[in-house]
């Protein structure tokens, strides 16, 4: 589980301000970007390697020379990564979108319960809910993984993909909940709330005309979040699914064990494997601090 | 539909928690033995239909030619049949036996499995997870076809578990001539482990930095220590230390320090597994890699020739034991194709089956009457030492000790990798032995 | 009454759920850890592979493969966690006042947070390949090689010293310092440029103006950050089996080692009291920070 218990990440953009610079200051500056650079350069080293390698044909590729630019472009390796990952890809684009979904909606009522409706007991309730996001899984696993094979012996169709899904979202419970909860807490005033009680709302309307509305910032976090730890999850796919059932995580390991590795084809596969998770970040990833930002900055 | 959602969630729960309560895995009635006594009799009636998913760990190179070749068998032979192949890659299975061992306790089992023969298959047959198939073995022959010892070793309390497909020898030392003539070594094999020790002296004073090839994958080491352990020892010896022998005898101490010797002179990493260890002789880096006959494909995949471009002796020390592992295939409890399964099993134990898997893959055949004429050279004179020689069972393959036992073995010879710390590994091979026998 | 339990009755689904799949299933774990094993052997014997009750623990506690991997785990902790508010810290110092192109560098050194451990672990692998001289160096140190400097060649996280775990820090370090960037660089953001301006008034100097009016304002932000760094460290488990493979006594920490216990050694009480020691670990760590929280909520309220 890579991601599952980070907390929010709020961005803002830079505040510029125009000064003369000093001398000292313009060193600085060039000391700075000379740094910056530099890390970014180390950061990117292994995709580099990555990049060379997935365009090396396997009967050009050395392992002592893949440091270098390749002689020529080959596919071949890209092609034999699809064709390896491709179904799993599509296990993982399925769990991975449904995990997200479902555990934003009971997020969503959870967190509209913990901020505004609250019962007597509920602190308590909510601290036990963000325990269950910090244990290691591994306290779980062994009886989990019983209870699993118990489901899926007495419904078949549970097994593989939709047995991820469940387990995602009931171990999504407590991140989406704590997002919602910290983004309604100051997003939605309570007077609105109130005023809505005054005029006779119960809880279900009030939630599904006054919160629900209101609430998409958050659900662009909740959503991009439980995605990218469904994409990325690798230890319960393990335990719980096999080759032919199991997300893309678990092909792109067999795929990197083999062997005899093939690595133009082992290297085009991790980018084919971290691809929409990628994209997510690159294109969503605005909208994703923006929602945080919104709501759980104190 | 939200609510229909959050009902059908606590609902996967409940049902979850009600199952659990059942606790063990329901006896599937279609896996009882003995009700496909038809079909287990050399029929080739088209087969039993349906999916049959075999699981091996023969995903690359000369097993993968091997297991193509057998399902071409299998293909012919039981049209009505559809070959599902379950192979995983990993090291000598290291990898896929866990992954095996979690699909058996998912209770979704391959339709067959391969698994080494001997203590390994002792593990799911005292977990109750295999059916007996003596039908099919006498189908096929018996030991008419299968060499007794053999079968002695796949018997548990009278019944018979798995099919053999192959054997393989673990003992073989696999040589590049044109780096022995850079020290002027001799081609001949070294009469014993110093002798052999001191070639390598004479190689690295030579400048050739690594005279021996070994993996990083803990299993190639325990193959290569094995190999030592037997020299040492002698067969009988080394034998009783599965049953009842000392594994705190003076011989073991020696067979670590000189396996210790010969590290000394290996690389310490760049070779993952066996097949960049065993291409390090193939492209001169290294002199020497000790490693199963299935070595023997990836010369053959390099275009290299026997005799000239490489040659192969006995580990020394070892010469006239047979250190053997075998290959064979099991019918699981609750395989969804029991009858495609016998199939199957049928295929892997047939002479036909035999020939062609055992061409392909580079072992040779489980059963005595495939004629030898066919293969060749290297196997063909494994074939006759198979006959000849004293046996021995491979640790590193599962024939000699169950599963947990070579966990342990597989522990202490990893953690000696990196500390060459003598004492401890020695002791950790005696608990080994103390707490798995 | 009815009224004021009605918020219960919408979040009874998660309780149920969370109630059993996270505290039933733990005391499952933790009935199945004391549970005794035997097993028949080969050789025909009964073997008692797990005595059952705290036996079970003690014998795990004394079995030194478990030991090296609790060790293993303080030193993959130790660098993690220092090495992400390192470089988190020092990223975010050099880029909170705003540079060129700040959108670039912020997205590079955040984006191997969006990748999976198993995909970052297959290449790290081969980065991290242990192979040194120039017929065996690959990775890193044929790189090290190229560029003139073969000294710098080591042999990662298979090296026989004490210390090993420290390398595979580094694909952990990678992936994540860039979060910790994030949390340390919203943190800066969120204070007031009017706060550094009365400062700069009173003549204080910049380094001043960091350590008496910045850096206390993050504590908060830093403590967070340690405790999810942390408690990740302590759950690793993806990075290290796609690194050094699923049994690897040098390269073990408890995470890993329960799998091979689970499959490999075929023990299920010492793999469930393993998990259980781990829990507790985090626990000790997590329970404080949870309690801690809640209370300066309530005061800040």
């Amino acid at each position: 589980m890579t991601t599952t218990t980070m907390a929010p990440i709020p961005v803002a953009p830079p505040t510029v301000r125009k000064r003369r610079s000093t001398p000292a200051e313009t060193g600085w500056r060039t000391l700075r970007m000379v740094l910056l650079v530099t890390f970014a350069a180390l950061i990117l080293m292994p995709i580099y390697v990555v990049l060379v390698t997935s365009f090396k044909s396997p009967a050009d590729f050395r392992v002592t020379e893949a440091w270098n630019i390749p002689d020529r472009l080959s596919f071949t390796g890209w092609r034999a990564a699809w064709d390896a990952l491709a179904p799993a890809l599509a296990r993982s684009m399925v769990m991975a979108t449904a995990a997200a979904v479902i555990s934003s909606i009971l997020g969503s009522m959870n967190g509209f319960v913990f901020a505004k409706w609250r019962f007597p007991g509920s602190s308590v309730i909510f601290t036990m809910f963000l325990f269950g996001m910090f244990i290691p899984y591994q306290a779980v696993m062994i009886p989990l993984q019983q209870i699993m094979i118990a489901m899926n012996s007495s419904a078949l169709f549970m097994s593989g993909i939709p047995t991820l899904i469940v387990v995602h979202v009931i171990y999504g419970i407590p991140i989406c909940t704590l997002i919602f909860r910290n983004y309604y807490a100051t997003a939605v005033p309570t007077d609105i709330i109130e005023a809505a009680r005054v005029d006779g709302a119960g809880m279900l309307r009030t939630y599904w005309s006054i919160v629900l509305p209101i609430s998409a910032p958050a659900f662009v976090v909740t959503l991009i979040w439980q995605f990218t730890s469904a994409w990325n999850d690798f230890l319960f796919a393990l335990f719980l699914t096999d080759r032919n059932t199991g997300p893309v995580t678990f092909a792109l390991q067999e795929l990197a064990s083999a062997q005899n590795p093939d690595y133009s084809r082992m290297m085009a596969g991790v980018l084919v494997a971290s691809l929409p998770t990628l994209l997510v970040y690159i294109f969503l990833g605005r909208y994703f601090v923006r929602g945080l930002m919104s709501g759980s900055v104190k | 539909m939200r609510f229909k959602t959050l009902v059908a969630v606590g609902m996967a729960g409940l049902l979850a928690l009600t199952a659990c309560g059942g606790g063990e895995t329901t006896d599937d009635a279609t896996g009882a033995p003995g009700s496909g006594q038809g079909t287990t009799s050399e029929g080739q009636d088209g087969g039993a239909g349906g999916e049959v998913g075999v699981f091996t760990w023969w995903a690359e190179g000369s097993e993968k030619a091997g297991l193509e070749a057998l399902q071409a068998e299998f293909e012919k032979n039981y049209p009505n049949d559809t070959f599902i192949n379950l192979a995983v890659a990993g090291g000598a299975g290291s990898n896929a036996k866990a992954k095996l061992e979690a699909d058996l306790q998912n209770n979704n089992p391959p339709d067959s499995f391969q698994g080494h023969a001997g203590a390994e298959l002792y593990d799911y047959i005292v977990a109750d997870q295999l059916e007996p198939v003596n039908d099919v073995i006498d189908g096929l022959g018996g030991t008419d076809v299968f060499p007794e010892n053999l079968l002695n070793l796949l018997t548990v309390d009278g019944n018979i578990y798995s099919v053999p497909s192959n054997v393989h020898r673990s003992n073989v030392v696999w040589v590049n001539p044109a780096v022995l003539d850079e020290g002027g070594v001799s081609h001949d094999a070294p009469a014993d482990l110093d002798a052999w020790l001191a070639d390598m002296e004479t190689l690295k004073g030579a400048g050739v930095e690594t005279p021996l090839a070994v993996g990083t994958a803990p299993w190639t080491q325990l193959h290569l220590f094995e190999s030592v352990l037997l020299a040492e020892l002698g067969t009988d010896e080394y034998n009783a230390l599965f049953t009842d022998g000392d594994w705190g005898a003076d011989g073991v101490r020696s067979a670590i320090d000189k396996y210790a010797q010969l590290l000394s002179y290996a690389n310490t990493g760049g070779a993952d597994d066996w097949p960049q260890a065993t291409d390090m002789v193939i492209d001169g880096n290294a002199a020497y890699n000790v490693m199963g006959d299935w070595a023997v494909a990836q010369f053959a995949q390099r275009d290299k020739q026997e005799g000239t471009d490489y040659l192969y002796w006995p580990t020394p020390g070892t010469d006239g034991t047979f250190l053997f592992l075998a290959d064979s295939f099991t019918l699981p409890k609750g395989a969804k194709n029991p009858e495609g399964a016998k199939d199957w099993l049928n295929t892997v134990g047939s002479a036909e089956g035999q020939l062609a898997f055992n061409l392909a893959k580079g072992s040779i055949p489980a059963r005595t009457d495939v004629a030898p004429d066919e293969f060749p050279p290297y196997q063909q004179s494994a074939m006759e030492s198979f006959k000849n020689d004293a046996f021995a069972s491979s640790i590193a393959h599962g024939a000699a000790v169950q599963m947990a036992w070579s966990a342990d073995i597989s522990t202490a010879i990893s953690k000696f990798w990196t500390d060459k710390d003598a004492d401890s590994f020695h002791e950790g091979l005696k608990q080994a032995a103390e707490s798995n026998r | 009454m009815w009224k004021k339990w009605q918020g219960f009755w919408l979040v009874l689904p998660s309780i149920v759920l969370v109630l059993v799949f996270v505290y039933g299933l733990i005391a499952q774990t933790f009935a199945t850890s004391m549970a005794p094993l035997t097993r028949r052997t080969f050789a025909g014997n009964e073997q008692v592979v797990s005595p059952g009750g705290f036996d079970n623990y003690a014998q795990l506690l004394a079995d030194e493969r478990y030991q090296r991997a609790l060790w293993n785990l303080l030193v993959l902790t130790i660098v993690f966690v220092g090495g992400t508010m390192l470089f988190g810290m020092l990223w975010a110092l050099l880029l909170e006042k705003g540079v060129t192109a700040e959108g670039f560098f912020r997205s590079v050194y955040l984006f191997p947070m969006a990748v999976s451990f198993i995909a970052s672990g297959t290449v790290w692998k081969w980065l991290l390949s242990p192979g040194i001289g120039d017929h065996e160096a690959i990775g890193l140190n044929r790189l090290f090689i190229m560029f003139g400097l073969p000294e710098l060649q080591s042999r990662w996280w298979s090296d026989p010293g004490p210390f090993n775990m420290a390398a595979m820090a580094m694909p952990a370090v990678w992936q994540l310092a860039g979060y910790v960037m994030a949390l340390f660089l919203a943190g800066f953001r969120g204070i007031s440029e009017d706060q550094r301006e009365a400062a700069r008034v009173d003549g204080a100097s910049e380094w001043r103006i960091y350590r008496h009016v910045l850096f206390p304002q993050l504590s908060p932000i830093a403590l967070s950050a340690l405790i999810i760094i942390g408690h990740m460290s302590m759950k690793t488990f993806d990075l290290i089996y796609a690194i050094a493979g699923q049994n690897n006594y040098v390269a073990d920490v408890p995470a890993t080692l329960m799998w091979v216990q689970l499959f490999s050694q075929r023990n299920a009480p010492v793999a469930a009291a393993n998990a259980t020691i781990l829990l507790l670990i985090v626990a000790l760590v997590v329970i404080p920070y949870l309690i801690y929280t809640n209370r300066t909520e309530k005061g800040g309220r």
